[in-house]
């Protein structure tokens, strides 16, 4: 296609977005509202998302040793641990190291037990893939010397429950909301081509091709779409930036942390703009369709 | 040279409207389609540019079975073909001359080629004084040589006409029919379908009359043969 051409489609393009005026609000609308909701929801899950990583991370399990065993024994036991399938790391711990942490933690009055320490040595293990976690633990506990594994039984399973469940509900929901969104420009476009059947069916008379009748009104669809995701980018930015002051100091101490500011909203916008023009030229695309045939 | 072998039409309702057509048009002919309402004289024209599909036969158009055209090949059919309607179905938002250029934007002519094309079919028909004017202001004669213009614009080797003069005057339709023999006698195919026996009768050129999806008469020099 020749460059005169394509600004011609732009040109026209353009002239219909404003002989359309009502019509384009109403699509602008309609795209406005949709990725509003998709942007929000869309940062709440990934956000969601990290939080889920960062708690995975943290799982890992205590691997407590039977007081008897000798240093020779222990190395034979880390080699042991390390061989299994899915271990990702092991970390050897002395009592007295759990016993300087824990005086430092809770206080002077754990100095007592410096005479008779109560603690065991162990292996700190973190599993490749968090879920194995559950596995590993049986697995190493039936090891000769291994007095007990630790590992927040229970809980961690019913997390990542919760966790596949709402990442589920999440893509299900940012899904429906696009399709939404696009059956309505869609519809919106349709009555604007309704209006320009005359046009269009004069355009097939005197030979131009699909291509020709169509890509204006994919134009048209992209500037839908970039006009439609100007105010959810400008909204999403606000909204993101004060939750993330206003959460910042207050996870400070946690092991959990949201995504950082400065390139999520730029991946988050691209994503807004991105589904806006998509929503666009997918609306004006199935539209025009029934209208091409020849 | 458009030429139908064993051409049948049959619509989804079931009604025939081409029953075995077997005819052929030379290049340069002056053909008038006539004969009663729905007797298939529309669906004669319309599928000679692929508007529709015969049910089967073969439709040749210089060599080319064009019943068997990718649709994507149609738009290159069309530009060798122009056509001319009884609503004219000009775009109302656009100027004459617009509405003229807009058939060559349409196959990405060059613009100065454009210019000088429109303003040739603009003195052809007489209304080159009227190339900034919006179709709504001129007269239902004047659209239907605006419509013409735009018919022959591209140059083509065939125009198909259906009931060109159907919504004008007689004075008017006289003058149409003149622009007609100017565009035939230059070496254009014409095929107009039409219910005016008076032009039929004055003008006289070779009549086909259908009736009932069939080719009843084809007369070189034919009349219009019905009671207006």
């Amino acid at each position: 296609m020749k460059a005169r051409t394509m600004r011609r489609h732009v040109r026209e393009s353009l002239k219909s977005l404003v002989r359309n005026g009502w019509m384009t609000f109403a699509s602008v609308s309609a795209v406005t509202v949709t990725l509003l909701l998709v942007g929000v929801f869309t940062a709440l899950m990934l956000n969601m998302n990290k939080a889920a990583i960062d708690i995975e991370q943290d799982v890992e399990m205590n691997v407590y040793i039977e007081l008897e065993a000798t240093d020779e024994a222990i190395t034979g036991l880390e080699e042991q641990i390390d061989e299994l399938s899915g271990v990702e790391s092991s970390t050897y711990s002395t009592k007295e190291q759990e016993l300087s942490d824990l005086i430092e933690s809770v206080g002077e009055e754990m100095e007592l037990f410096e005479q008779n320490n109560p603690l065991r040595n162990k292996f700190i293990v973190k599993a490749t893939d968090p879920k194995q976690t559950e596995r590993l633990a049986t697995e190493i506990g039936d090891f000769e010397l291994v007095s007990s594994v630790e590992y927040g039984e229970g809980k961690i399973e019913q997390l990542f429950k919760v966790l596949d469940i709402s990442r589920n509900v999440g893509v299900v929901l940012i899904l429906g909301l696009l399709f939404t969104a696009m059956f309505l420009i869609s519809n919106t476009i349709k009555i604007t081509i309704v209006a320009r059947r005359r046009e269009i069916e004069i355009m097939k008379l005197v030979g131009a091709s699909n291509w020709f009748i169509r890509i204006p009104f994919i134009f048209e669809g992209i500037w839908l779409g970039i006009i439609g995701s100007i105010l959810p980018i400008t909204l999403v930015s606000i909204l993101y930036y004060n939750v993330y002051e206003f959460m910042r100091p207050r996870l400070e101490t946690s092991f959990i942390q949201m995504l950082e500011f400065t390139p999520f909203i730029y991946q988050i916008n691209a994503l807004i703009l991105l589904m806006g023009v998509v929503i666009g030229v997918w609306g004006s695309f199935m539209s025009v369709r029934k209208f091409l045939k020849v | 040279m458009i030429q139908m072998k064993e051409v049948y039409k049959k619509y989804p309702n079931g009604i025939m409207a081409a029953n075995g057509f077997d005819v052929c048009i030379k290049q340069g002919e002056f053909v008038y389609v006539v004969g009663p309402s729905g007797a298939g004289k529309s669906t004669f024209i319309k599928m000679m540019y692929r508007e529709e599909k015969p049910t089967t036969g073969e439709i040749l158009a210089n060599g080319v079975d064009i019943t068997r055209l990718k649709d994507k090949r149609v738009p290159y059919l069309r530009r060798n073909i122009g056509v001319v309607f009884q609503d004219f179905k000009l775009l109302n938002r656009l100027t004459v001359y617009e509405n003229i250029a807009f058939a060559l934007e349409v196959i990405e002519e060059q613009p100065t080629k454009i210019k000088k094309r429109v303003m040739e079919v603009l003195n052809l028909v007489g209304l080159k004084h009227k190339a900034r004017m919006m179709p709504d202001e001129l007269s239902g004669g004047e659209q239907q040589r605006i419509s013409i213009a735009r018919a022959i614009v591209n140059k083509p080797k065939v125009v198909i006409a259906d009931e060109p003069t159907g919504n004008l005057d007689p004075e008017t339709s006289w003058e149409i029919m003149t622009l007609f023999e100017e565009i035939n006698a230059i070496g254009t195919t014409i095929v107009m379908a039409t219910h005016n026996r008076e032009i039929v009768n004055t003008i006289r050129q070779r009549v086909i009359a259908i009736e009932n999806g069939v080719i009843v008469r084809d007369e070189q020099r034919g009349e219009y043969g019905y009671e207006s």
